[in-house]
Protein backbone atom coordinates (compact mmCIF):
# COMPACT_ATOMS: atom_id res chain seq x y z
CA UNK A 1 0.00 0.00 0.00
CA UNK A 2 3.10 2.40 0.61
CA UNK A 3 4.15 1.71 -3.19
CA UNK A 4 0.23 3.15 -4.23
CA UNK A 5 0.93 6.37 -1.63
CA UNK A 6 4.50 6.79 -3.23
CA UNK A 7 2.72 6.73 -6.58
CA UNK A 8 0.12 9.08 -5.53
CA UNK A 9 2.44 11.52 -4.73
CA UNK A 10 4.84 11.27 -7.83
CA UNK A 11 1.49 11.82 -9.53
CA UNK A 12 0.92 14.79 -7.87
CA UNK A 13 4.68 16.17 -8.67
CA UNK A 14 6.19 15.36 -5.50
CA UNK A 15 4.39 18.55 -3.82
CA UNK A 16 3.47 17.75 -0.45
CA UNK A 17 0.01 16.86 -0.10
CA UNK A 18 -1.14 20.40 2.16
CA UNK A 19 -5.33 20.93 2.11
CA UNK A 20 -5.09 23.41 -0.89
CA UNK A 21 -3.70 20.99 -3.12
CA UNK A 22 -6.48 18.98 -2.60
CA UNK A 23 -9.33 19.85 -5.01
CA UNK A 24 -11.70 16.78 -4.36
CA UNK A 25 -12.10 14.80 -1.10
CA UNK A 26 -14.70 12.20 -0.52
CA UNK A 27 -15.34 10.68 2.70
CA UNK A 28 -17.63 7.13 3.20
CA UNK A 29 -19.76 8.56 0.70
CA UNK A 30 -22.78 6.51 -0.03
CA UNK A 31 -25.76 6.69 -2.01
CA UNK A 32 -29.19 4.46 -2.83
CA UNK A 33 -31.72 4.41 -5.38
CA UNK A 34 -35.03 3.48 -3.52
CA UNK A 35 -33.51 -0.41 -1.89
CA UNK A 36 -30.86 -0.71 -4.10
CA UNK A 37 -27.67 0.89 -2.63
CA UNK A 38 -25.18 1.65 -5.27
CA UNK A 39 -22.33 3.48 -3.37
CA UNK A 40 -21.52 1.34 -0.40
CA UNK A 41 -19.38 4.08 1.03
CA UNK A 42 -16.56 5.53 -1.39
CA UNK A 43 -13.73 7.58 -0.44
CA UNK A 44 -11.34 9.66 -2.63
CA UNK A 45 -9.07 12.69 -2.44
CA UNK A 46 -7.54 13.76 -5.88
CA UNK A 47 -5.00 16.74 -5.76
CA UNK A 48 -4.52 19.66 -7.74
CA UNK A 49 -4.01 18.57 -11.85
CA UNK A 50 -4.29 15.27 -10.80
CA UNK A 51 -6.11 12.66 -13.49
CA UNK A 52 -7.81 9.62 -11.83
CA UNK A 53 -9.21 7.30 -14.20
CA UNK A 54 -12.26 5.65 -13.32
CA UNK A 55 -13.29 1.96 -14.34
CA UNK A 56 -15.31 -0.88 -13.22
CA UNK A 57 -17.96 -3.10 -14.76
CA UNK A 58 -21.65 -1.19 -15.51
CA UNK A 59 -23.70 -0.65 -12.64
CA UNK A 60 -20.31 -0.74 -10.25
CA UNK A 61 -21.56 2.97 -9.03
CA UNK A 62 -18.23 4.69 -10.99
CA UNK A 63 -21.10 7.17 -13.14
CA UNK A 64 -22.89 7.58 -9.55
CA UNK A 65 -20.18 8.38 -7.61
CA UNK A 66 -19.06 11.28 -9.81
CA UNK A 67 -22.63 12.46 -10.50
CA UNK A 68 -22.28 12.91 -6.68
CA UNK A 69 -19.51 15.42 -6.79
CA UNK A 70 -22.10 17.85 -8.89
CA UNK A 71 -24.83 16.69 -6.96
CA UNK A 72 -26.70 15.56 -9.60
CA UNK A 73 -27.84 12.72 -7.37
CA UNK A 74 -28.31 13.10 -4.03
CA UNK A 75 -25.91 11.61 -1.28
CA UNK A 76 -27.61 9.24 2.03
CA UNK A 77 -24.57 9.63 3.89
CA UNK A 78 -20.62 11.16 4.01
CA UNK A 79 -19.37 14.25 2.54
CA UNK A 80 -17.96 15.47 -0.91
CA UNK A 81 -15.85 18.70 -0.67
CA UNK A 82 -14.26 20.63 -3.86
CA UNK A 83 -11.71 23.01 -3.11
CA UNK A 84 -12.67 22.78 0.19
CA UNK A 85 -16.70 23.55 -0.23
CA UNK A 86 -18.79 21.09 1.31
CA UNK A 87 -21.11 20.02 -1.81
CA UNK A 88 -24.62 20.10 -2.03
CA UNK A 89 -25.44 20.28 2.02
CA UNK A 90 -24.46 22.58 4.58
CA UNK A 91 -23.42 21.68 8.27
CA UNK A 92 -25.95 22.54 11.03
CA UNK A 93 -25.88 21.07 14.52
CA UNK A 94 -23.49 18.48 13.61
CA UNK A 95 -25.83 17.17 10.75
CA UNK A 96 -25.78 17.71 7.25
CA UNK A 97 -28.46 19.17 5.59
CA UNK A 98 -29.31 19.91 1.53
CA UNK A 99 -28.15 23.05 0.51
CA UNK A 100 -30.52 25.67 -0.96
CA UNK A 101 -30.74 25.78 -4.87
CA UNK A 102 -28.92 28.98 -5.53
CA UNK A 103 -26.04 27.99 -3.80
CA UNK A 104 -25.40 24.46 -5.55
CA UNK A 105 -26.13 26.52 -8.37
CA UNK A 106 -23.02 28.28 -7.35
CA UNK A 107 -20.66 25.09 -6.55
CA UNK A 108 -21.19 23.91 -9.73
CA UNK A 109 -19.60 26.95 -11.46
CA UNK A 110 -16.40 25.09 -10.22
CA UNK A 111 -17.20 21.73 -11.75
CA UNK A 112 -17.59 20.93 -15.53
CA UNK A 113 -19.00 17.55 -16.70
CA UNK A 114 -19.24 16.42 -19.72
CA UNK A 115 -21.77 13.55 -20.85
CA UNK A 116 -21.77 10.57 -22.22
CA UNK A 117 -24.60 12.01 -24.65
CA UNK A 118 -23.06 15.11 -24.77
CA UNK A 119 -25.91 16.70 -23.84
CA UNK A 120 -25.56 19.89 -26.39
CA UNK A 121 -28.06 22.81 -26.15
CA UNK A 122 -29.93 21.93 -29.70
CA UNK A 123 -31.64 25.65 -30.32
CA UNK A 124 -28.17 27.26 -29.68
CA UNK A 125 -25.03 26.92 -32.12
CA UNK A 126 -21.86 25.09 -31.13
CA UNK A 127 -20.92 28.90 -30.43
CA UNK A 128 -24.10 29.95 -28.50
CA UNK A 129 -23.76 26.97 -26.04
CA UNK A 130 -20.12 27.81 -25.16
CA UNK A 131 -21.11 31.01 -24.27
CA UNK A 132 -24.33 30.86 -22.68
CA UNK A 133 -23.23 30.08 -19.37
CA UNK A 134 -20.48 32.46 -18.74
CA UNK A 135 -22.91 34.96 -20.04
CA UNK A 136 -25.89 34.03 -18.35
CA UNK A 137 -24.26 32.39 -14.81
CA UNK A 138 -21.05 34.19 -14.60
CA UNK A 139 -22.00 37.50 -15.93
CA UNK A 140 -19.37 38.31 -18.52
CA UNK A 141 -20.19 40.90 -21.36
CA UNK A 142 -20.59 39.43 -24.02
CA UNK A 143 -18.08 40.36 -26.42
CA UNK A 144 -15.39 38.98 -23.89
CA UNK A 145 -17.57 35.68 -24.12
CA UNK A 146 -17.29 35.62 -27.45
CA UNK A 147 -13.71 35.76 -27.71
CA UNK A 148 -12.94 33.27 -25.09
CA UNK A 149 -15.39 30.93 -26.78
CA UNK A 150 -13.99 31.38 -29.88
CA UNK A 151 -10.44 30.48 -28.78
CA UNK A 152 -11.69 27.65 -26.68
CA UNK A 153 -13.72 26.17 -29.56
CA UNK A 154 -10.14 26.95 -31.50
CA UNK A 155 -8.60 24.75 -29.08
CA UNK A 156 -10.55 22.01 -29.52
CA UNK A 157 -10.03 22.08 -33.33
CA UNK A 158 -13.85 23.41 -34.10
CA UNK A 159 -13.00 27.08 -35.22
CA UNK A 160 -14.65 26.21 -38.53
CA UNK A 161 -18.22 25.26 -36.73
CA UNK A 162 -18.13 28.10 -34.94
CA UNK A 163 -22.58 28.55 -36.34
CA UNK A 164 -23.02 25.24 -36.90
CA UNK A 165 -26.42 23.48 -34.56
CA UNK A 166 -25.69 20.64 -32.99
CA UNK A 167 -27.93 18.49 -35.21
CA UNK A 168 -25.02 19.22 -38.19
CA UNK A 169 -22.12 18.27 -36.52
CA UNK A 170 -20.37 14.28 -35.76
CA UNK A 171 -20.70 13.17 -32.47
CA UNK A 172 -16.90 13.36 -31.91
CA UNK A 173 -17.58 17.16 -32.92
CA UNK A 174 -20.25 17.29 -30.65
CA UNK A 175 -18.47 16.40 -27.63
CA UNK A 176 -15.56 18.36 -28.21
CA UNK A 177 -18.20 21.30 -27.89
CA UNK A 178 -19.58 20.00 -24.79
CA UNK A 179 -15.61 19.87 -23.78
CA UNK A 180 -15.39 23.56 -24.67
CA UNK A 181 -18.60 24.68 -23.34
CA UNK A 182 -17.55 23.28 -19.67
CA UNK A 183 -14.35 25.07 -19.82
CA UNK A 184 -15.20 28.26 -20.64
CA UNK A 185 -16.50 28.55 -16.76
CA UNK A 186 -13.09 28.00 -15.97
CA UNK A 187 -13.71 24.80 -13.69
CA UNK A 188 -11.32 23.94 -11.02
CA UNK A 189 -12.10 20.48 -11.79
CA UNK A 190 -13.44 18.71 -14.60
CA UNK A 191 -15.75 15.50 -14.50
CA UNK A 192 -15.89 13.09 -17.90
CA UNK A 193 -18.80 10.60 -17.77
CA UNK A 194 -17.89 7.94 -20.34
CA UNK A 195 -17.31 10.65 -22.93
CA UNK A 196 -16.74 8.55 -25.92
CA UNK A 197 -19.00 5.18 -24.94
CA UNK A 198 -21.53 7.14 -27.82
CA UNK A 199 -19.38 7.49 -30.05
CA UNK A 200 -18.56 5.79 -33.85
CA UNK A 201 -15.04 4.02 -33.06
CA UNK A 202 -13.34 6.52 -35.80
CA UNK A 203 -14.42 9.63 -33.85
CA UNK A 204 -12.78 7.97 -30.46
CA UNK A 205 -9.47 9.47 -30.97
CA UNK A 206 -10.43 13.13 -31.66
CA UNK A 207 -11.98 13.38 -28.45
CA UNK A 208 -9.76 11.60 -26.57
CA UNK A 209 -6.96 13.63 -27.88
CA UNK A 210 -8.36 16.97 -26.24
CA UNK A 211 -8.75 15.38 -23.28
CA UNK A 212 -4.94 14.26 -22.79
CA UNK A 213 -4.19 17.80 -23.78
CA UNK A 214 -6.28 19.31 -21.11
CA UNK A 215 -4.64 16.86 -19.00
CA UNK A 216 -1.04 18.00 -19.77
CA UNK A 217 -2.12 21.53 -19.25
CA UNK A 218 -2.77 20.47 -16.00
CA UNK A 219 -6.37 20.65 -15.71
CA UNK A 220 -7.46 18.13 -12.40
CA UNK A 221 -9.57 15.23 -14.20
CA UNK A 222 -12.00 12.74 -12.93
CA UNK A 223 -12.32 10.16 -15.75
CA UNK A 224 -15.26 7.22 -16.14
CA UNK A 225 -14.02 5.65 -19.34
CA UNK A 226 -13.26 2.29 -20.47
CA UNK A 227 -10.83 3.26 -22.76
CA UNK A 228 -7.88 1.53 -21.37
CA UNK A 229 -5.27 3.37 -23.55
CA UNK A 230 -6.35 6.55 -22.38
CA UNK A 231 -6.38 5.51 -18.56
CA UNK A 232 -2.41 3.98 -19.39
CA UNK A 233 -1.17 7.09 -20.88
CA UNK A 234 -2.73 9.94 -19.24
CA UNK A 235 -4.03 8.77 -15.92
CA UNK A 236 -1.92 9.47 -12.81
CA UNK A 237 -3.95 7.51 -10.50
CA UNK A 238 -6.55 4.44 -11.96
CA UNK A 239 -8.96 3.59 -9.63
CA UNK A 240 -11.02 -0.03 -9.81
CA UNK A 241 -14.68 -0.13 -8.39
CA UNK A 242 -16.68 -2.64 -7.72
CA UNK A 243 -20.41 -3.13 -6.55
CA UNK A 244 -20.23 0.28 -4.49
CA UNK A 245 -16.87 0.00 -3.37
CA UNK A 246 -13.43 0.95 -4.41
CA UNK A 247 -11.74 -2.11 -4.35
CA UNK A 248 -8.15 -1.15 -5.79
CA UNK A 249 -6.23 2.07 -6.89
CA UNK A 250 -2.66 2.81 -8.17
CA UNK A 251 -0.67 3.45 -11.34
CA UNK A 252 -1.95 2.90 -14.48
CA UNK A 253 1.70 0.48 -14.60
CA UNK A 254 0.18 -1.36 -11.35
CA UNK A 255 -3.07 -2.17 -12.82
CA UNK A 256 -1.62 -3.01 -16.22
CA UNK A 257 1.17 -4.99 -14.79
CA UNK A 258 0.23 -6.42 -11.35
CA UNK A 259 -3.11 -6.00 -10.27
CA UNK A 260 -3.70 -7.72 -6.86
CA UNK A 261 -7.54 -8.06 -6.83
CA UNK A 262 -8.80 -11.16 -8.53
CA UNK A 263 -12.14 -9.02 -9.28
CA UNK A 264 -9.68 -6.67 -11.14
CA UNK A 265 -7.74 -9.74 -13.04
CA UNK A 266 -11.61 -10.65 -14.04
CA UNK A 267 -12.47 -7.02 -15.28
CA UNK A 268 -9.63 -6.27 -17.27
CA UNK A 269 -9.43 -9.78 -18.49
CA UNK A 270 -12.52 -8.92 -20.56
CA UNK A 271 -11.94 -5.85 -21.26
CA UNK A 272 -8.45 -5.63 -22.78
CA UNK B 1 -95.13 10.45 -51.70
CA UNK B 2 -93.90 10.92 -48.14
CA UNK B 3 -92.15 14.73 -49.31
CA UNK B 4 -95.36 15.73 -51.00
CA UNK B 5 -97.31 14.85 -47.82
CA UNK B 6 -94.96 16.66 -45.66
CA UNK B 7 -95.35 19.93 -47.84
CA UNK B 8 -99.24 20.28 -48.01
CA UNK B 9 -98.80 19.70 -44.10
CA UNK B 10 -96.78 22.67 -43.56
CA UNK B 11 -99.00 24.90 -45.87
CA UNK B 12 -96.62 24.60 -49.13
CA UNK B 13 -93.65 25.24 -47.36
CA UNK B 14 -91.06 27.23 -49.35
CA UNK B 15 -87.60 28.24 -48.92
CA UNK B 16 -86.84 32.00 -47.27
CA UNK B 17 -83.80 33.06 -47.74
CA UNK B 18 -83.18 36.77 -47.84
CA UNK B 19 -80.32 37.03 -50.15
CA UNK B 20 -80.15 40.75 -50.02
CA UNK B 21 -80.81 40.70 -46.71
CA UNK B 22 -77.68 38.62 -46.52
CA UNK B 23 -75.49 40.10 -48.94
CA UNK B 24 -75.32 43.32 -46.70
CA UNK B 25 -75.30 41.61 -43.55
CA UNK B 26 -72.27 39.83 -43.87
CA UNK B 27 -70.40 42.56 -47.03
CA UNK B 28 -72.02 45.99 -45.93
CA UNK B 29 -71.37 45.46 -41.94
CA UNK B 30 -73.23 47.36 -39.34
CA UNK B 31 -70.94 49.26 -37.14
CA UNK B 32 -72.33 47.01 -34.79
CA UNK B 33 -71.32 44.14 -36.51
CA UNK B 34 -67.63 45.46 -36.98
CA UNK B 35 -67.55 45.89 -33.01
CA UNK B 36 -68.64 42.66 -32.12
CA UNK B 37 -65.60 41.58 -34.40
CA UNK B 38 -63.42 43.83 -32.38
CA UNK B 39 -64.57 42.41 -29.25
CA UNK B 40 -64.08 38.86 -30.15
CA UNK B 41 -60.62 39.24 -31.26
CA UNK B 42 -59.31 40.79 -29.08
CA UNK B 43 -60.26 38.78 -26.07
CA UNK B 44 -59.72 35.92 -28.05
CA UNK B 45 -56.13 37.12 -27.93
CA UNK B 46 -56.08 38.68 -24.69
CA UNK B 47 -57.20 35.60 -22.95
CA UNK B 48 -55.22 33.12 -25.02
CA UNK B 49 -52.25 35.24 -24.25
CA UNK B 50 -53.02 35.20 -20.39
CA UNK B 51 -54.26 31.79 -20.65
CA UNK B 52 -50.68 30.65 -21.81
CA UNK B 53 -49.00 32.73 -19.01
CA UNK B 54 -51.11 30.68 -16.56
CA UNK B 55 -50.59 27.44 -17.90
CA UNK B 56 -46.92 28.02 -17.98
CA UNK B 57 -47.11 29.04 -14.33
CA UNK B 58 -49.45 26.33 -13.57
CA UNK B 59 -47.55 23.91 -15.18
CA UNK B 60 -44.46 25.02 -13.34
CA UNK B 61 -45.98 25.10 -9.85
CA UNK B 62 -47.50 21.29 -11.16
CA UNK B 63 -43.86 20.08 -11.13
CA UNK B 64 -43.04 21.77 -7.96
CA UNK B 65 -40.56 20.34 -5.02
CA UNK B 66 -43.62 21.75 -2.34
CA UNK B 67 -46.42 19.87 -2.29
CA UNK B 68 -48.55 22.18 -1.49
CA UNK B 69 -47.87 24.24 -4.36
CA UNK B 70 -48.20 20.83 -6.75
CA UNK B 71 -51.73 20.67 -5.04
CA UNK B 72 -52.60 24.08 -5.90
CA UNK B 73 -51.97 23.45 -9.46
CA UNK B 74 -53.83 20.17 -9.44
CA UNK B 75 -56.91 21.54 -7.53
CA UNK B 76 -57.03 24.63 -10.16
CA UNK B 77 -56.61 22.39 -13.38
CA UNK B 78 -59.14 20.00 -12.21
CA UNK B 79 -61.75 22.41 -11.38
CA UNK B 80 -61.44 24.46 -14.27
CA UNK B 81 -61.56 21.54 -16.50
CA UNK B 82 -63.69 19.59 -14.93
CA UNK B 83 -66.84 22.25 -15.21
CA UNK B 84 -68.61 23.84 -17.95
CA UNK B 85 -67.01 27.27 -18.88
CA UNK B 86 -70.34 28.80 -19.23
CA UNK B 87 -71.31 27.89 -15.07
CA UNK B 88 -67.44 29.36 -14.94
CA UNK B 89 -68.38 32.72 -16.44
CA UNK B 90 -71.44 33.45 -14.29
CA UNK B 91 -69.69 31.97 -11.33
CA UNK B 92 -67.13 35.20 -12.56
CA UNK B 93 -69.80 37.66 -13.82
CA UNK B 94 -72.48 37.14 -11.25
CA UNK B 95 -70.84 35.11 -8.20
CA UNK B 96 -67.23 36.56 -7.47
CA UNK B 97 -69.50 40.27 -6.41
CA UNK B 98 -72.20 38.73 -4.41
CA UNK B 99 -69.49 36.44 -2.67
CA UNK B 100 -67.77 40.03 -1.61
CA UNK B 101 -70.24 41.28 -0.58
CA UNK B 102 -72.04 42.90 -3.50
CA UNK B 103 -68.75 44.64 -4.45
CA UNK B 104 -69.21 46.10 -7.50
CA UNK B 105 -65.97 44.00 -9.66
CA UNK B 106 -67.36 44.80 -12.84
CA UNK B 107 -69.45 48.16 -13.22
CA UNK B 108 -70.23 49.38 -16.44
CA UNK B 109 -66.94 50.96 -17.68
CA UNK B 110 -63.89 49.80 -16.50
CA UNK B 111 -60.63 51.93 -16.59
CA UNK B 112 -57.45 50.18 -16.70
CA UNK B 113 -54.92 52.77 -17.45
CA UNK B 114 -55.59 54.33 -20.61
CA UNK B 115 -58.14 51.33 -21.16
CA UNK B 116 -61.57 51.29 -21.11
CA UNK B 117 -63.81 48.44 -21.11
CA UNK B 118 -67.72 47.14 -20.45
CA UNK B 119 -67.42 45.39 -17.01
CA UNK B 120 -69.11 42.23 -18.65
CA UNK B 121 -65.90 42.18 -21.00
CA UNK B 122 -63.54 41.99 -17.95
CA UNK B 123 -65.42 39.49 -16.50
CA UNK B 124 -65.53 37.11 -20.07
CA UNK B 125 -61.99 37.81 -20.28
CA UNK B 126 -61.64 36.98 -16.52
CA UNK B 127 -63.06 33.74 -17.11
CA UNK B 128 -61.60 32.31 -20.54
CA UNK B 129 -58.27 33.52 -19.48
CA UNK B 130 -58.91 31.46 -16.22
CA UNK B 131 -60.56 28.24 -18.37
CA UNK B 132 -57.82 28.34 -20.84
CA UNK B 133 -55.05 28.65 -18.26
CA UNK B 134 -55.88 24.91 -17.37
CA UNK B 135 -55.89 23.99 -20.68
CA UNK B 136 -53.03 25.72 -21.38
CA UNK B 137 -51.12 24.43 -18.39
CA UNK B 138 -51.23 20.60 -19.57
CA UNK B 139 -49.74 21.58 -22.79
CA UNK B 140 -46.94 22.94 -21.34
CA UNK B 141 -46.58 20.45 -19.20
CA UNK B 142 -45.89 17.61 -21.87
CA UNK B 143 -43.91 20.40 -23.51
CA UNK B 144 -41.70 20.57 -21.03
CA UNK B 145 -41.94 17.06 -20.22
CA UNK B 146 -40.79 16.18 -24.03
CA UNK B 147 -37.61 17.86 -23.32
CA UNK B 148 -34.82 15.46 -22.24
CA UNK B 149 -33.56 15.02 -18.75
CA UNK B 150 -30.11 15.48 -20.15
CA UNK B 151 -30.69 18.96 -21.17
CA UNK B 152 -31.42 20.21 -17.51
CA UNK B 153 -28.46 18.30 -16.23
CA UNK B 154 -26.44 20.15 -18.74
CA UNK B 155 -27.56 23.17 -17.21
CA UNK B 156 -26.78 22.90 -13.93
CA UNK B 157 -23.61 21.00 -14.40
CA UNK B 158 -22.58 24.76 -15.90
CA UNK B 159 -24.11 26.23 -12.86
CA UNK B 160 -27.72 27.75 -13.87
CA UNK B 161 -30.12 28.33 -11.47
CA UNK B 162 -33.58 26.22 -11.99
CA UNK B 163 -35.07 29.63 -13.19
CA UNK B 164 -32.33 30.16 -15.88
CA UNK B 165 -32.23 26.54 -17.07
CA UNK B 166 -36.11 26.96 -17.48
CA UNK B 167 -36.26 30.19 -19.08
CA UNK B 168 -32.80 29.76 -21.40
CA UNK B 169 -32.54 25.58 -22.21
CA UNK B 170 -35.96 24.05 -21.16
CA UNK B 171 -38.94 26.45 -22.39
CA UNK B 172 -37.43 27.16 -25.69
CA UNK B 173 -36.89 23.32 -26.37
CA UNK B 174 -41.10 22.90 -25.47
CA UNK B 175 -42.09 25.51 -27.27
CA UNK B 176 -41.50 23.14 -30.29
CA UNK B 177 -43.99 20.46 -28.63
CA UNK B 178 -46.15 23.29 -27.58
CA UNK B 179 -47.14 25.45 -30.15
CA UNK B 180 -49.45 23.12 -32.51
CA UNK B 181 -51.58 22.52 -29.66
CA UNK B 182 -51.63 26.30 -28.50
CA UNK B 183 -52.81 27.10 -32.18
CA UNK B 184 -55.70 24.73 -31.90
CA UNK B 185 -56.45 26.15 -28.11
CA UNK B 186 -56.67 29.78 -30.44
CA UNK B 187 -58.36 28.04 -32.66
CA UNK B 188 -61.16 27.01 -30.00
CA UNK B 189 -60.74 30.41 -28.35
CA UNK B 190 -61.31 32.47 -31.10
CA UNK B 191 -65.48 30.56 -31.20
CA UNK B 192 -66.12 30.31 -27.46
CA UNK B 193 -65.98 34.14 -27.15
CA UNK B 194 -69.34 33.62 -28.26
CA UNK B 195 -70.11 32.36 -24.83
CA UNK B 196 -70.02 35.73 -23.45
CA UNK B 197 -73.31 36.74 -25.35
CA UNK B 198 -74.97 35.17 -22.65
CA UNK B 199 -73.48 37.91 -20.26
CA UNK B 200 -74.62 40.30 -22.41
CA UNK B 201 -70.69 41.20 -24.44
CA UNK B 202 -71.73 42.72 -27.63
CA UNK B 203 -69.11 40.40 -29.60
CA UNK B 204 -69.68 38.82 -33.22
CA UNK B 205 -72.68 36.41 -31.58
CA UNK B 206 -74.82 38.53 -29.57
CA UNK B 207 -74.91 41.37 -32.40
CA UNK B 208 -76.45 38.72 -35.03
CA UNK B 209 -78.83 37.61 -32.04
CA UNK B 210 -79.91 41.47 -31.79
CA UNK B 211 -79.59 41.26 -35.54
CA UNK B 212 -82.28 38.31 -35.76
CA UNK B 213 -84.50 39.92 -33.22
CA UNK B 214 -84.57 43.24 -34.88
CA UNK B 215 -85.61 41.59 -38.35
CA UNK B 216 -86.96 37.47 -37.63
CA UNK B 217 -84.24 37.02 -40.53
CA UNK B 218 -82.62 33.97 -38.03
CA UNK B 219 -80.83 32.27 -40.87
CA UNK B 220 -79.38 34.59 -42.77
CA UNK B 221 -78.14 36.18 -39.63
CA UNK B 222 -76.52 33.05 -38.02
CA UNK B 223 -75.15 32.19 -41.44
CA UNK B 224 -73.78 35.40 -42.07
CA UNK B 225 -72.25 35.34 -38.47
CA UNK B 226 -70.94 31.91 -38.70
CA UNK B 227 -69.60 33.20 -41.99
CA UNK B 228 -67.54 35.75 -39.89
CA UNK B 229 -66.45 32.95 -37.42
CA UNK B 230 -64.92 30.70 -40.01
CA UNK B 231 -63.10 33.36 -41.44
CA UNK B 232 -61.42 34.23 -39.02
CA UNK B 233 -60.35 30.40 -37.92
CA UNK B 234 -59.21 30.56 -41.62
CA UNK B 235 -57.20 33.13 -41.32
CA UNK B 236 -55.89 31.56 -38.25
CA UNK B 237 -55.19 28.15 -39.36
CA UNK B 238 -53.17 30.11 -42.32
CA UNK B 239 -51.53 31.21 -39.71
CA UNK B 240 -50.49 28.80 -37.57
CA UNK B 241 -49.59 26.22 -40.64
CA UNK B 242 -46.63 29.11 -41.48
CA UNK B 243 -45.80 29.26 -37.89
CA UNK B 244 -45.42 24.82 -37.56
CA UNK B 245 -44.03 24.95 -41.04
CA UNK B 246 -40.82 27.43 -40.07
CA UNK B 247 -40.44 25.58 -36.57
CA UNK B 248 -40.19 22.45 -38.64
CA UNK B 249 -38.04 23.85 -41.62
CA UNK B 250 -35.32 24.34 -38.29
CA UNK B 251 -35.88 21.20 -36.78
CA UNK B 252 -34.56 20.00 -40.23
CA UNK B 253 -37.64 18.43 -41.12
CA UNK B 254 -39.39 18.17 -44.30
CA UNK B 255 -41.83 21.25 -45.45
CA UNK B 256 -45.29 20.06 -44.76
CA UNK B 257 -47.51 21.01 -47.08
CA UNK B 258 -50.01 24.08 -46.54
CA UNK B 259 -53.84 24.72 -46.05
CA UNK B 260 -54.93 25.42 -49.49
CA UNK B 261 -52.44 22.14 -50.50
CA UNK B 262 -54.25 19.95 -47.64
CA UNK B 263 -57.86 21.28 -48.19
CA UNK B 264 -57.57 20.65 -52.60
CA UNK B 265 -56.12 16.96 -51.88
CA UNK B 266 -52.91 18.81 -53.60
CA UNK B 267 -50.46 17.45 -51.07
CA UNK B 268 -48.50 14.61 -51.62
CA UNK B 269 -47.11 12.23 -49.22
CA UNK B 270 -43.93 11.06 -48.34
CA UNK B 271 -43.81 8.06 -50.91
CA UNK B 272 -45.35 11.00 -53.74
CA UNK B 273 -48.71 9.15 -53.85
CA UNK B 274 -51.33 12.10 -54.14
CA UNK B 275 -52.69 11.88 -50.60
CA UNK B 276 -56.50 12.89 -49.51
Amino acid sequence: MTTIANDILAAIGGVPQTASDVVVEAIDVRKSFGRLQVLKGVSLTVGRAEVVVMIGASGSGKTTFIRCINHLEKIQAGRISVNGHLIGYREANGRLIEDREPNIARQRREIGMVFQRFNLFPHLTALGNVIEAPIRVRGVPEREAIETGRALLARVGLSAKEEAYPAQLSGGQQQRVAIARALAMKPALMLFDEPTSALDPEMIGEVLEVMQELAREGMTMIVVTHEMGFAREVADRVVMMDEGVIIEEGTPEHFFTAPEQERTKAFLSKIL
Amino acid sequence: MPFDMVFAANGGASLTFDLDFFLRFVFQPSPALLSGLAITIYVAVFAQLAGTILGTLSALAGMSRLRLVRAISGIYVWFFRGTPLLVQMFLVYFGTPYLLGGLDLFPRDVNIGFINLRGAILAGLVALSINEGAYMSEIVRAGILSVDLGQTEAAKSLGMTYGLTMRRIVLPQALRVIIPPLGNEFNNMLKTTSLMSIIAVEELFRVAQAANSATFKAFEAYFGVALYYLALTTIWSAVQGRIERRLGASAGRERQPGLWARMLGLSRSRDGQVGR
